[in-house]
């Protein structure tokens, strides 16, 4: 019996993910919102599938994907984002803005209160006071900011995000869009020949020149707040148009644009609830886009596919129950929840993979290109090592790693994603894949050694501290793996490092430049470098090596986070000041524990029979390992 | 007493306590940044002997640190000296010696590198030639004698001279040249724009109507100190003074007066490097994502002019693609007043191929080190296996 546990527990658990990862059932008569979410769009400079703007906008604005209204129904992105394009009226009541600043708040005279969350319309009087606060916030440098200023200024851009939204497809409040873009179409002729006369002199019908006058006026307007560029070129070179362009083009073509007009007839059937009619022109639009635009469709609709699995969020959860399963191995039954653990680790690498091969395919990028990626990577990186572990010790201390490490960086990097789109464009300097894969890929599998050492240090002093877990085999293993992956992580780092001077040296002519992230990588190198010397040398022994592994993480963490805190430099692209705590945080946490492992071994549940002569080794000894 | 010594430069205890040396530095040197901006904490920390405490202008200074020098040429002495004491050939340190030269290669390039590698700016606007790159760091009082039509005579005298504030005298001017006054950073301004109190520090040229007022040295990186000096001229063939002219970058054009039957200009300008060639900008260009303001390329296409080698060419410089040129390189720094001009950095840097070098013999070092550690380790586990 006992040899099925670890299957029935993998299967259970996959059937819960393929139950996530059901799509949802669309009643017949509802809108298609799914063929509507996959249509592609410009916008941040990338095509994507409209599904995706609408998570990205709803996360900027609301800090969530997904809308609960008051009434306790629950709105997606797409939902929200189709109101807000298409019947601004029911959006602007919906309450989306999240505040959570008390002197926000007290600017527009409102007391503290359970609301966190407020509409457009309760805004609407206090517009201009935002406008202006938030530019006064917006002058300072993102390190001066109060925490006010910083809130503000996320509401200001917040605000100016969901104008320039409602104003994307159609000007807000447009009723009949469709009629109005074809009475465009057909005047224009007419306005033609009688801007034409005027030109020359002749008499002209007034009317029909001001009547299309009026209509360019509404459509400069349209194109000036245009977030979304939603209208393809209609050959292979041309480029992206809002709506309101597309429209200002139609003038000297005297052509409305086919998606243009397909939009205006969605909207108009939106508004007036023809779901029937909405569906016929979504249909219409989405052969469209496949027949015009193929390549564009493949991979709208695989993002829209990786935005309704969120494969990290679902491996996250495997990660946490993997790392339960074998913690409690050591406490007993330890074969079968071990096997369990490194199952459910492998199912939660796969999905990991898909979502960091799917990224890259989006991209078209190595896997590194922002601090949030390089969270999803530094997982996937010491997962994999971890589990190479795990296969040659089976003793669960690698699948613990593995689950840990996988777990808290995955939270890490939900937590950044809260800037909007993750696939951004890069930087032109950043703009290489050949340093995009080596430097950056070296760098981050450093980072990825150094958590991986410094959690099975973590491991060690726990479970020899509090624990009688810690035998001497399993003691043996842990110091082993930990210098293994001490040394792993020192050539790592290494070339890393050495490559990002090289790519310096090619970009901006100088090797070296001390900038705040260069720093932080090196001192990851000299740590590594001291901790082999002293080990080597005999300063240090097994202990030493595991308080040393332990520090780390604090020099790693720093490298990884602490120098963007500082705001200097050229590597800053990620400034997070609400991380501040938790870097502090987690950095006395690793010196606690530090603090721990100093305590006498007699204190060491798991030594405090034993003497401490086992721990020692002499150099040779040492330098064999 | 000898043998001592011996042994502490090749001791371990050496190297490790050098490299938590440098840690310490870096950390340091880092955090300084956030106030001191990147160039000063560089200048005060890592190209240093030593690092004192307090920084500058409390009449006193002691030495509280080792700087990024002194440990450095501490780390390679001790680096040698072990190696050159202990070194007996083996295979199995191969890795070792392979990561450590390549070790010693790196600091030795990285200290050649501070003390002889070059860095400065070429501004240019559309259609603008050049032969000569500008320090952006460094100031000069160009003194010309632009009597002779086609030929000027330019005699330069360093920021770092003006700065003491003494008497210069150089047998190809026939004056000498007090510095009265000397403000590394400074603001310009208008006398009746201030409140009476001010008064000009120089009494000939526009200098006469101006005040000057002292500023704290910049930080910022993209920004630059405005230094500013009064200067009197006094001719050499008698005792007298022409005057004094207050000379700056924020001044426009040079200065001129007459002096021993020649004309002269003076102006305080950027250090210059003169060039055997020439670059000329055809076309700056400076594209975005569509839709975004996000960077997505800068490219500066210019003309490449040298007679004494018969060079004639076109050359596009962009991201991550410089233009290297006798011992020189180019690389696209920036751009300015609205995509108009281009700014190329030029850096002359006689080692710059060290780093390459060390990296691929350390990594090749560090891989053949490590790799022994595995191949043992699996053999032991192999072999408790069985």
């Amino acid at each position: 019996m006992k040899r099925f546990v670890p299957w029935i527990v993998l299967i259970v658990i996959a059937g819960w993910i393929g139950g996530n990862w059901m799509p949802p059932k669309v009643a017949k008569d509802d809108v298609d919102l799914v063929k509507f979410g996959k249509f592609p769009v410009l916008v941040g400079g990338r095509v994507k599938p409209l599904d995706t703007v609408a998570r990205n906008s709803l996360l900027i604005i609301h800090g969530k994907q997904e809308l609960r209204l008051e009434n306790g129904r629950t709105l997606s992105a797409l939902q929200w984002l189709t109101d807000v394009l298409f019947n601004s009226a029911i959006a602007d009541q919906q309450p989306v803005f999240l505040i959570q600043n008390d002197e926000v708040l007290g600017l527009f005279g409102w007391e503290q209160s359970q609301r966190k969350y407020f509409s457009f319309l309760e805004f609407s009087p206090f517009l201009k006071q935002i406008e202006e606060q938030g530019d006064q916030a917006d002058k300072l440098e993102a390190v001066q900011r109060s925490a006010y200023q910083s809130a503000i200024l996320n509401l200001r851009n917040g605000i100016v995000l969901y104008q320039r939204l409602k104003n994307s497809i159609q000007l807000e409040g447009s009723q009949v869009f469709t009629a109005e873009v074809k009475n465009f179409e057909a005047s224009i002729p007419g306005a033609a020949k009688a801007a034409a006369q005027a030109q020359r002199g002749e008499n002209f019908d007034r009317a029909k020149l001001s009547a299309v006058a009026e209509l360019i006026q509404k459509y400069e307007k349209l194109s000036e707040l245009a977030y979304v560029l939603a209208v393809p070129p209609l050959d292979k070179v041309g480029e992206w148009h809002s709506v309101g362009d597309s429209l200002l083009h139609s003038v000297s073509t005297g052509e409305i644009h086919p998606v243009v007009l397909e939009y205006a007839q969605i909207g108009d059937a939106y508004r007036a609830r023809d779901h029937a009619g909405f569906n016929q022109h979504v249909d219409l639009s989405a052969n469209w886009f496949a027949e015009e635009k193929p390549t564009a469709v493949k991979r709208t609709s695989f993002e829209f596919l990786f935005n309704r699995l969120q494969p990290f969020s679902q491996s996250m959860a495997i990660y946490v129950l993997a790392f339960l399963l074998a913690c409690a191995s050591w406490l007993g039954w330890s074969r079968t929840l071990n096997r369990s653990a490194f199952y459910l680790l492998l199912l939660a690498l796969a999905i990991h993979t898909f979502g960091l091969f799917s990224r890259m395919y989006l991209q078209e990028r190595p896997p590194v290109t922002n601090l949030y990626s390089s969270a999803i990577f530094i997982g996937w990186g010491a997962v994999i090592v971890s589990l190479i572990l795990e296969r040659i010790f089976r003793d669960g201390i690698g699948a613990a790693c593995a689950g840990a490490i996988g777990f808290v960086t995955l939270i890490i990097a939900h937590h950044l994603a809260g800037s909007g789109d993750t696939l951004e464009m890069l930087q032109a300097v950043l703009d290489t894949n050949i340093w995009l894969a080596t430097h950056v890929v070296c760098i981050t599998t450093g980072y990825s050694a150094m958590f991986l050492a410094g959690m099975l240090a973590i491991i060690y002093v726990v479970r020899g501290v509090f624990t009688r877990s810690l035998k001497k085999q399993t003691a043996d293993s842990l110091a082993r793996m930990t210098y293994g992956v001490v040394c792993f992580a020192t050539l790592f780092s290494f070339v890393g490092t050495v490559l990002g001077g090289i790519w310096a040296d090619q970009s901006w002519g100088r090797f070296w430049g001390w900038d705040p992230k260069e720093n932080g990588a090196v001192l990851i190198v000299l740590w590594c470098a001291i901790t082999l010397h002293a080990r080597w040398g005999g300063f240090i022994r097994r202990r030493g090596l595991m308080m040393m592994a332990i520090f780390g993480n604090i020099v790693t963490s720093f490298s990884w986070f602490g120098v963007n805190m500082l705001g200097v430099g050229l590597h800053s692209y990620g400034f997070m000041q609400k991380a501040f705590p938790w870097l502090l945080g987690f950095m006395i946490s690793q010196l606690t524990l530090i603090t721990i492992a100093s305590m006498p071994l007699e204190n060491w549940r798991s030594f405090s029979a034993q003497d401490d002569s086992k721990d020692r080794q002499s150099p040779e000894e040492a330098l064999a390992t | 007493m000898l043998r001592k010594i011996v042994d502490l430069f090749t001791s371990l205890k050496l190297t490790i306590i050098c490299l938590a040396a440098a840690m310490a530095l870096i950390f340091a040197g880092t955090l300084a940044q956030v106030h001191l901006g990147i160039h000063e904490a560089q200048q005060r920390y890592f190209q240093s002997w030593l690092v004192y405490w307090p920084a500058e202008g409390r009449g006193f200074r002691i030495p509280i640190f080792p700087g990024g020098h002194l440990i450095g040429a501490v780390l390679l002495i001790n680096l040698i000296a072990a190696h050159a004491k202990r070194f007996h050939w083996a295979w199995r340190k191969l890795g070792i010696h392979l990561t450590h030269a390549g070790l010693i290669i790196m600091l030795a390039g990285g200290l050649f590198t501070d003390l002889f590698a070059i860095e400065s700016h070429m501004r240019l606007q559309g259609g603008d030639t050049k032969n000569y790159s500008e320090d952006q760091r460094h100031m000069e009082l160009a003194v010309i004698d632009t009597t002779d039509n086609d030929l000027d005579q330019v005699t330069a005298i360093p920021e770092s001279v003006l700065k003491k504030n003494r008497t210069i005298d150089h047998w190809s001017l026939p004056f000498r040249i007090v510095v009265r006054n000397f403000y590394q950073n400074s603001r310009l301004k208008m006398l009746s724009q201030v409140e009476p109190a001010a008064h000009a520090i120089a009494n000939q040229g526009p200098g006469a109507m101006i005040a000057v007022e002292p500023v704290a040295r910049v930080t910022a990186q993209d920004e630059r100190d405005v230094p500013a000096a009064a200067i009197e001229i006094l001719p050499k063939d008698d005792g007298g003074s022409l005057g004094t002219w207050l000379v700056s970058d924020a001044l426009g054009a040079p200065q001129t007066f007459s002096c021993a039957g020649r004309t002269w200009m003076i102006a305080m300008r950027t250090a210059r490097y003169y060039k055997p060639y020439s670059v000329t900008l055809q076309k700056f260009t400076h594209e975005r994502y569509a839709g975004t303001e996000i960077p997505k390329n800068f490219a500066s296409k210019v003309t490449l002019t040298d007679p004494e080698r018969s060079v004639n060419r076109d050359v596009l410089i962009y991201m991550n693609h410089p233009l290297r040129y006798r011992g020189e390189t180019f690389y696209q720094a920036g751009f300015e007043q609205d995509d108009r001009a281009t700014i190329l950095q030029v850096v002359h840097n006689p080692s710059f191929v060290a780093p390459y070098v060390a990296c691929v013999i350390v990594a090749a070092g560090l891989l053949v080190q490590f790799g022994i550690h595995l191949v043992g380790f699996a053999r032991k586990r192999s072999a408790a296996a069985v």
